[in-house]
């Protein structure tokens, strides 16, 4: 609009800004989750996600080692030298200290009186002197350098820090404590399947009702936009009592046949309302030169409709895979050894409830297959949701 | 056999039968039944092409048929009879037993609050987000990011809004955003989000309409470019200011696309089950008629009151149906 009307106004800053707050909200959830992900267990109990994105400043307490043990004699004076890090036991080598010290003290009253790099004067001749990385040096005579080591305050950053540790826990554990491994498998081998065969049982009906002249197409079309909205909840007990009636049960089978069935509307009014949209020049000169239907469907139509088909492939492919309710009933049976992982991560967020660490990592191993195909795929589902819109 | 090998054996089967059923059953009608040669090449072919429609939709029909027209009258059935009775008619007793369960008017008045709240909020940011990136140079991007919830499973969400809302005792960090806000500004101690009756209801919705704001700006999106550049230069002309032609110009021409977002989203609000089965499972009054039922069938295995439920969900979808298949039969003529 400002463009049209030839000026920028300090408008266009303001919509700037609002949609950058509003992606901001909007990624916000996700981006917490898959921080939290790459966090080690305590990490996440002592500090938000949103921690992690600093260096993190801490306040510790640390103690020179032992005089009594550690002290030698020197000028006259007595000396313990070390680092603070290597006594405290959290690296094996000052090399390796993670942490920047940047205000350290020998009294809790003031734990920040002096700098990394400053010595500081305990009366009497003690000194002791404490650089970034933790090392210090201690002088006193014997009487002063003897007993426990010398406490120190330090208020240390240490830069973000992120492991995979938790991902080949919950992908790569031999044990499989979490089933998340087989779950993703099994997912998998729910989804393919779920995903190629409407497509191709769609793409018939499709074209009959866009290019075929019957009687009752009309009424056709309507039942399927009618189906369309019908909710699957209706099909569980019928389809399930079916299933067993009929030797199927509980299994892969019959949770592809329902998930044909339940896509089926959708597959067939995308399919039938791009089909009805291309040219009907094309079909006609292909039969006036004594094409039959299942060669014009063949050879023509369906490579036309390859967006159409791409759409609703996406579409039923997010839907399988996230999908909970048609799995819980149709496919997993009290064994649990055919859990997908939507059911896993309901079945850990009772179980495991607290240990976030178990919960972001299974929850994003199952969001990011669905993402990439998102990121990747965008247009089709975008054209899909278009065309689509009415379900 | 593994599930994967199985899997695969399925694709060929599926994938391969289906081909062959098409192929094989247009070559019988072609070759052997109605022939196109002969004296009565031409009746045959009439023939044949009365016949090949149902051929082609046959597999569809079925499926349909079985897997979402018959469960309707099956559940239908059920709900007017008792399994425990060997399946005998027992009338309405199953929908005035409902009548009685508290759990299920709470069930009822969520799902109302849950219709009233989810598709208005999704379809404002929608539409928001809609005429906010349609402005500016990387639009595309932000649109994406927004519409990025879609590809997200129920229960993935529910995981992430779990963290959010995650409380921790007084004493030590709070992990969960919501907590460490809200005793930032000034909060006495955290608050456990989901127990609290009725808002925790809301606190549900806000991840539904995080899920559905992106596909209601898409679509929404595509329908303001589709305005006639005109119709806005005219107003500009005139002297409207931005909002006016928002408000005045554009909004009634997207009216209609507005409609189709809103009962979209109120259908996907009907069904909704995951979200609150992952996070509540029914607790602290969260139920709604969706949980409602699946509680009923899979866990107190009471089909017919279980049915009862579904048939109430069903009626609630009646309208839009009808209203769809008035508009889909409006477009065909």
């Amino acid at each position: 609009m400002d463009s049209i009307a030839g000026k920028k106004s300090g408008l266009t800053w303001a919509v700037h800004i609002s949609v950058a707050a509003l992606v901001l909200l909007w990624i916000f959830p996700t981006v917490g989750l898959l921080i939290s992900s790459f966090r080690t267990t305590d990490q996440i109990v002592t500090s938000g996600w949103w921690a992690a994105l600093f260096p993190a400043v801490q306040n510790e307490t640390l103690r020179t080692a032992d005089p009594d043990d550690f002290r030698v004699a020197r000028d006259g004076m007595f000396v313990v030298e070390g680092n603070l890090y290597v006594v405290d036991g959290s690296v094996d080598d000052a090399a390796d200290v993670p942490a920047e010290i940047s205000a350290w003290g020998t009294s809790s009253r003031a734990i920040d009186d002096y700098v990394a790099g400053d010595t500081a004067d305990l009366g009497d001749g003690e000194m002791i002197t404490v650089q970034s990385n933790g090392d210090y040096v201690w002088v006193g005579d014997e009487e002063q350098l003897s007993g426990r080591g010398q406490r120190v305050f330090v208020t240390a950053e240490s830069p973000p820090e992120f492991t995979l540790d938790n991902y080949r826990g919950v992908l790569f554990d031999p044990a499989n404590r979490e089933g998340m491994s087989r779950a993703f498998m099994n997912t998998l081998t729910v989804t393919i399947p779920a995903t190629i065969i409407p497509i191709l049982i769609a793409a018939f009906a499709a074209y009959a009702l866009a290019w075929m002249d019957f009687p009752g197409r009309a009424l056709l079309v309507a039942a399927v936009v009618a189906l369309l909205v019908v909710p699957l909840q209706l099909a569980l007990i019928p389809l399930l009592s079916l299933h067993n009636d009929i030797g199927i049960g509980k299994g892969y089978l019959g949770v592809w046949l329902a998930h044909t069935g339940f896509g089926l509307p959708l597959a067939i009014y995308l399919l039938r309302n791009y089909m009805v949209g291309l040219p009907r020049d094309i079909i006609e000169s292909a039969k006036v030169d004594g094409a039959t239907d299942f060669q014009i469907f063949t050879k023509i139509i369906l490579p036309l409709s390859f967006p159409a088909l791409a759409s609703f492939a996406i579409f039923q492919f997010l839907w399988t895979w996230n999908d909970l309710l048609v799995a819980m009933v149709f496919l997993i049976d009290s064994s649990g050894e055919t859990t997908v992982m939507t059911r896993q991560i309901v079945e850990l967020l009772g179980t495991r409830g607290g240990d976030w660490e178990i919960l972001a990592t299974s929850a994003f191993v199952s969001i990011a297959v669905p993402l990439v195909v998102f990121f990747t795929m965008q247009r089709y589902l975008v054209r899909g949701l278009l065309a689509g819109s009415v379900k | 056999m593994s599930p994967a090998l199985q899997g695969l054996v399925t694709i060929i089967i599926g994938v391969g039968g289906c081909v062959a059923y098409f192929y094989f059953s247009n070559q019988l009608l072609d070759k052997v039944l109605f022939p196109p040669r002969g004296p009565d090449a031409g009746r045959n072919i009439n023939r044949a092409n009365a016949i090949r429609p149902w051929l082609f939709m046959g597999p569809a029909i079925l499926a349909l048929g079985l897997y979402l027209a018959y469960p309707v009258f099956e559940t239908l059935r059920l709900s007017l009879t008792d399994r425990s009775a060997g399946g005998a008619f027992v009338g309405m007793d199953n929908y005035t037993q409902m009548a009685q369960d508290g759990k299920f008017w709470e069930a009822v008045r969520n799902n109302f609050l849950w219709l009233l709240i989810v598709p208005a909020m999704s379809t404002a940011f929608g539409l928001l987000a809609a005429q906010l990136t349609d402005r500016i140079s990387w639009g595309n991007i932000a649109k994406s990011l927004i519409f990025m919830p879609m590809a997200i499973s129920f229960v993935g969400a529910a995981v992430i809004f779990k963290l959010i809302y995650d409380a921790r005792p007084e004493d030590v960090a709070q992990i969960g955003i919501l907590n460490a806000v809200y005793l930032q500004l000034g909060g006495d101690a955290p608050i456990t989000w989901l127990t609290i009756p009725f808002w925790n209801n809301i606190f549900l919705m806000i991840v539904l309409i995080w899920i559905q704001t992106g596909f209601a700006m898409v679509i929404l999106s595509a329908a303001l470019r589709g305005i006639p550049e005109e119709t806005v230069e005219a107003a500009i002309v005139d002297g409207a200011n931005p909002f006016q032609i928002f408000f005045k110009i554009k909004m009634p021409q997207i009216s209609g696309t507005i409609v189709v977002v809103w009962t979209t989203i109120t259908i996907v609000v009907l069904k909704v089950f995951d979200i609150v089965f992952a996070m509540t499972n029914g607790q602290w009054e969260t139920q709604v008629l969706a949980n409602y039922m699946y509680d009923k069938m899979f866990r107190a295995n009471d089909w017919g009151v279980g049915s009862a439920a579904a048939m109430i969900i069903m009626l609630m979808v009646t309208p839009i149906l009808v209203w769809n298949v008035y508009n889909a039969r409006k477009e065909m003529r």
